[in-house]
């Protein structure tokens, strides 16, 4: 670990032109991902400037029945809000079913966004790794692929976005706000990850010096009625095989609207459009159900190591549309 | 006094008591001292420097950089160390050569202020490599395989009983499968720690052993000294599980770093991911097993054929076919070893070698033998129980299997199970259940001695090297000394954990109680012998373990059966284990309450074993990959449902004094087997290879 200085900000433009100023410099959330890679010397800041005092610390009503959540808001205290259970079902679901009551307590939205890859090669800094050292290999390919992308990956990463919480949110048509040195921007969050093509070691579009000040949640009111079904190798405490996070409405055995989203297999929250296009006006029947999962899946590319996450995905995402619909198999 | 006095029985009234863990307070209020925590005066940190490469040499270290970090007291590498007395043991032979033997090995270390100047200068040591190939691929058809002079324990590498192979020809049912258990690392909560302190020719070492006596026997001849000139302290030790068993190279990294810096002390923990590399771990292996039956399930032919790993630089031979030998009443039996030298840390001790994989093998091609035979799984045990020793011939000093499946079928209503598979659906989850057989040795190791003394507040104290792991070795030696002297707990002062105290033998083989006990014991009657029942005040006795005739007349085993429920996804493959039984025959029971947490404890670790633990190698680098807590999966609490453990109520007389056999190990050994059994139930799909993860039961 090397030494750092740790500075606490309690004024947000500040603390951007300090970290924009500053290459060495890091934003410091709940420090559950960063502090663990500045001790692995994964991540290496010379400067941490703490974020966590800032007043983005609120979960609020929009009056169209959305939601704001402040960048600071503590996961354990956003899968509690009586407005998130009530809303999005999904979202409380994805985040009790992340790490463990500890760090959800430390975890903050912006940070839990923002956590990398669990690719233990990305994590060993004794092994090559393009998005830790860009241009020294890829070490996952050929190696230890068990927790690894099965769709949208490249030849120069294969690693996947391990958040739960961002899965939940991508389906919900959540968007970031963050505040840069030239002011405010927002984004669709499905488009705020990135694939990683040629450039595996930018996980995200943003950019150095860039705060996440909140993630707006719009009125969804499908998501009243929405899941999260997280597939894992150990009954809690552990990172997703695959996931589904999916919303679902239904009139008359015809499907209205649908949400589908998929963790664990791509290196960002894959919102899975060519499922939801199968299902939208179609009937809710178990057929259709692995229809949509078959389209999705159409395009996977599995590694030796996982191929068993195509079936592992579909018959998740099938069980999941059937437990909304309250179809029998 | 004569041996067989010495093991005459015990009048027991203490010993069966619950009576609740003496060191608890003490634990949970932090008043507990473990080897970091010992408060010294001035230390330094210490934190190593590691081989980078799996195979090769050290070309040059540069040092320039550590050396200028504020803080930084000394760098010890292969050029400066100090010279260590004896190259026996290559583990421990560290940092007296430019040599590689596996990846992660010692080949330096910082000396510092403080933990954090120690780890921030080591990131700073460069460090140039003549590399060469490295070789970590273990793989059942490699034509380098040998046989090992003898496996762990001293046991015979192969065996031949009768003409196994032509019993298998006739035999009327045949199971032939091969079974593999992956590499597996032992993670005790505290990690591995020493605190050196070398002043005039001494060392006085806080550690984390499994043996305060038999570490520093190990270490004196490699630094030169008598073992007197060292002195082992460990009051506490927060779990070991066979990695705190043997000395490994930390505690001579931190001996050479005391060295470095005369008077000061040292304080070395390892991280969790240097504990996958240097403390020891459970060989993956692969086994072949074969039975051959009449149709009626009678054994004609058992052959157990095991393929295993060791290090280059040193050797371990796991004795997984080893409880082969003694199960089952077959005429014809034969086991083999082989093993093959991979650049790869050494492996060692972890929970029940070798009967904890190959009781997973043998219970479960059990399981496919009697489905093959459609007979019960219990009662085919039960028409191949063995009445004598089948290895040796002897009879046993007690065996009651056939009790344990007995009682833990009226238990878990096995009576109304149907057998058929992939039978029972209940809201989505394919449900099953199995069972398995267990059996560990009753091992008692020579050496032991036990002081006692009355003191003036009118208690005895009882003192000895012994280690309490976390088992509960205070209450359970309190408790046998209080029967021992025939007066009440809390007459009794125990004093453990330091090599001031008389020689205690190494906490393994679930000997402890066996071994230390009876000294206790041995002790309590010499004294009683020469003070009598009203002694003065500093009246005095010692004595040793004593033999007993009795191990060379009969073969001691403990035995037991698991039980465990089931529920897989049907869709997902996820498995749950809603219900677990173990019925245990151990002799008679020290303390009800810590031998139920022993045996818990242990099938916890085989539920962890059956269904998550699995320490991937990639053999491009010669490293486990998965090295900290959330890749290597050990079972959670969620993981964890309804869990019992239940005896037979027994007592060994030719075992010892107390009756016992040794408790800490058995609880793991076959609970994979029960659980991979009750899979099979559940789906009809028969996992053969462990961990039984989702991906293996997709339909
Ligand atoms: C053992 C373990 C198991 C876990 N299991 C799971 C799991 O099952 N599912 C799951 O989803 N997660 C899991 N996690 C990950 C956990 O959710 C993340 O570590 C956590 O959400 C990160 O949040 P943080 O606030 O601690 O981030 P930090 O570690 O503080 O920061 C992470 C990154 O975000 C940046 N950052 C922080 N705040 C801001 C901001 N406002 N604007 C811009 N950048 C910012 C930091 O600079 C850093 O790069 C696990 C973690 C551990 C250690
Ligand atoms: S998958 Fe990505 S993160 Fe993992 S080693 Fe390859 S480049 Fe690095």
């Amino acid at each position: 670990m090397n030494p750092f200085a740790y500075e606490r900000a309690s004024d947000a433009v500040r603390a951007i032109a300090a970290v924009a100023a500053d290459p060495d410099a890091m934003f410091l959330g709940g420090g559950t991902n960063l502090v663990d890679h500045m001790r692995l010397g994964v991540a290496k800041p010379g400067r941490l400037i703490d974020v966590t005092r800032l007043p983005f610390d609120q979960v609020e009503g929009t009056p169209d029945g959305g939601v704001r959540i402040g960048a600071n808001v503590r996961n354990s205290d956003l899968a509690a809000h009586p407005l998130i259970r009530a809303r999005y079902p999904v979202l409380s679901q994805a985040l009790l079913s992340g790490a463990s009551g500890q760090l959800r307590n430390m975890a903050t939205t912006a940070g839990n966004l923002l956590q990398r890859t669990r690719c233990v090669y990305f994590q060993n800094v004794d092994t090559p790794c393009n998005k830790r050292r860009p241009g020294s290999g890829c070490s996952a390919i050929g190696g230890y692929t068990r927790y690894h992308a099965i769709l949208g990956a490249s030849e120069h990463c294969i690693a996947v976005h391990p958040s739960d919480m961002a899965v939940a949110m991508v389906a919900l048509d959540a968007t970031v706000e963050v505040l840069g040195p030239s002011g405010e921007r927002r984004m669709p969050l499905v488009d705020f990850h990135r694939l990683p093509g040629d450039a595996p070691e930018r996980d995200t579009v943003l950019q150095h010096g860039e705060l996440i000040t909140a993630v707006m949640l719009p009125a969804l009111p499908l998501a009243a009625h929405s899941l999260y079904r997280k597939v894992r190798d150990r009954r809690s405490f552990a990172f997703a095989l695959v996931s589904v996070a999916a919303a679902l409405q239904i009139r008359d055995g015809t499907i209205q609207d649908v949400r589908i989203a998929c963790g664990g297999v791509a290196h960002k929250p894959w919102r899975a459009t060519r499922a939801e296009e199968t299902l939208r006006g179609n009937p809710a029947t178990p057929e259709q159900f692995g229809r949509a999962a078959d389209a999705e899946l159409a395009a996977a590319q599995p590694q030796p190591g996982n191929a068993f996450k195509v079936k592992m995905l579909r018959n998740t995402l099938v069980a999941a549309l059937q437990e909304l619909a309250g179809v029998a198999g | 006094m004569s041996a067989d006095a010495s093991n005459a029985p015990l009048r027991t009234r203490s010993i069966g008591q619950p009576l609740a863990r003496l060191d608890g307070r003490a634990k949970v209020t932090g008043a507990a001292r473990y080897a970091w925590e010992h408060e010294l005066a001035d230390a330094l940190y210490v934190y190593p420097v590691q081989a980078a490469i799996a195979r090769g040499s050290v070309v040059s270290v540069d040092i320039e950089a550590t050396r200028a970090v504020a803080g930084v007291v000394a760098v010890i590498t292969h050029e400066n160390a100090a010279k260590l007395q004896s190259d026996e043991n290559k583990e421990l032979w560290i940092l007296q050569s430019a040599g590689i033997g596996f990846r992660g090995q010692f080949i330096g270390a910082v000396i510092a202020e403080s933990l954090e100047i120690a780890r921030h200068a080591a990131d700073l040591v460069r460090v140039r490599y003549d590399e060469q190939l490295h070789d970590a691929d273990f793989r059942s058809d490699r034509d380098d395989l040998y046989a090992p002079e003898k496996v762990n324990a001293g046991y015979p590498t192969d065996t031949a009983k009768g003409d196994a192979e032509a019993a298998l020809r006739t035999a009327e049912v045949v199971v032939d499968q091969t079974y593999t258990t992956p590499m597996e690392h032992n993670n005790p909560m505290e990690t591995h720690t020493t605190v050196a302190v070398w002043d005039d020719g001494h060392f006085t070492l806080y550690d984390s052993t499994q043996g305060a006596h038999s570490l520093r026997k190990t270490l004196a001849p490699l630094f030169g000294l008598d073992a007197d000139a060292i002195r082992v302290i460990a009051p506490h030790i927060g779990g070991g599980f066979g990695s705190k068993g043997t000395a490994h190279a930390h505690d001579v990294l931190a001996c050479l770093a005391a060295q470095a810096v005369p008077g000061r002390p040292v304080k070395l923990t390892l991280t969790r991911q240097q504990m996958f590399q240097l403390v020891g771990y459970r060989t993956p292996t692969i086994q072949r097993i074969r039975l051959g039956a009449n149709r009626h399930g009678r054994l004609a032919a058992i052959s157990h054929d095991v393929i295993e790993q060791t290090s280059r630089i040193k050797e371990f031979a796991e004795q997984t076919a080893v409880p082969t030998r003694i199960m089952y009443a077959a005429p014809n039996c034969r086991t083999t070893h082989r093993l093959v030298k991979l650049d790869v840390p050494v492996p060692s001790w972890m929970r029940a070698p070798g009967e904890t994989p190959g009781m997973f093998a043998l219970e479960t091609a059990m399981d496919e033998l009697a489905i093959a035979c459609q007979l019960d799984p219990i009662e085919l045990r039960v028409r191949n129980d063995a009445e004598k020793d089948p290895e040796s011939g002897k009879p046993w000093s007690h065996r009651d299997l056939v009790g344990c499946l007995r009682k833990g079928a009226r238990h878990f209503d096995w009576d109304r199970r149907n057998p058929a598979p992939r039978a029972r659906l209940r809201d989505g989850w394919l449900v099953g259940t199995g069972v398995a057989a267990a059996t560990y040795p009753r091992y008692r190791m020579p050496g032991s001695v036990a002081m006692i003394r009355y003191e003036s507040d009118g208690r005895y104290v009882v003192r000895m090297g012994a280690v309490d792991i976390g088992t509960g070795t205070w209450t359970a030696l309190t408790q046998i000394a209080a029967d021992a002297l025939d007066c009440p707990v809390g007459a009794i002062a125990l004093d453990i954990g330091d090599t001031h105290f008389p020689n205690a033998t190494v906490e393994g083989g679930s000997s402890g109680i066996s071994s230390w006990g009876t000294a206790i014991v041995a002790a309590a009657r010499a004294f009683r012998d020469k003070h009598g029942a009203n002694p003065e005040v500093g009246s005095e006795a010692s004595a040793a373990s004593p033999d007993n005739p009795e191990e060379e007349r009969f073969a001691m085993h403990s035995f037991g059966a698991h039980f465990a429920e089931v529920a897989v996804n049907a869709a997902t493959g996820e498995v749950r284990v809603p219900r677990m039984l173990g019925v245990f025959s151990v002799g008679r029971i020290i303390n009800p309450r810590t031998a139920r947490s022993q045996f818990i404890g242990g099938m916890t670790m085989g539920l962890s074993m059956a269904l998550h633990e699995r320490s991937v190698m990639d053999a491009r680098f010669g490293e486990v990959v998965t090295h900290d807590f959330a890749e290597y999966h050990i079972a959670a609490h969620a993981d964890v449902e309804d869990i019992d453990a239940i005896w037979l109520d027994e007592s060994d007389p030719h075992s010892n004094a107390m009756g016992s056999r040794g408790i800490g190990e058995i609880g793991i050994v076959g609970v994979a087997a029960a659980i991979g059994n009750a899979v099979w139930h559940a789906t009809g799909i028969r996992v053969r290879d462990l961990p039984i993860t989702p991906d293996n039961l997709l339909a």
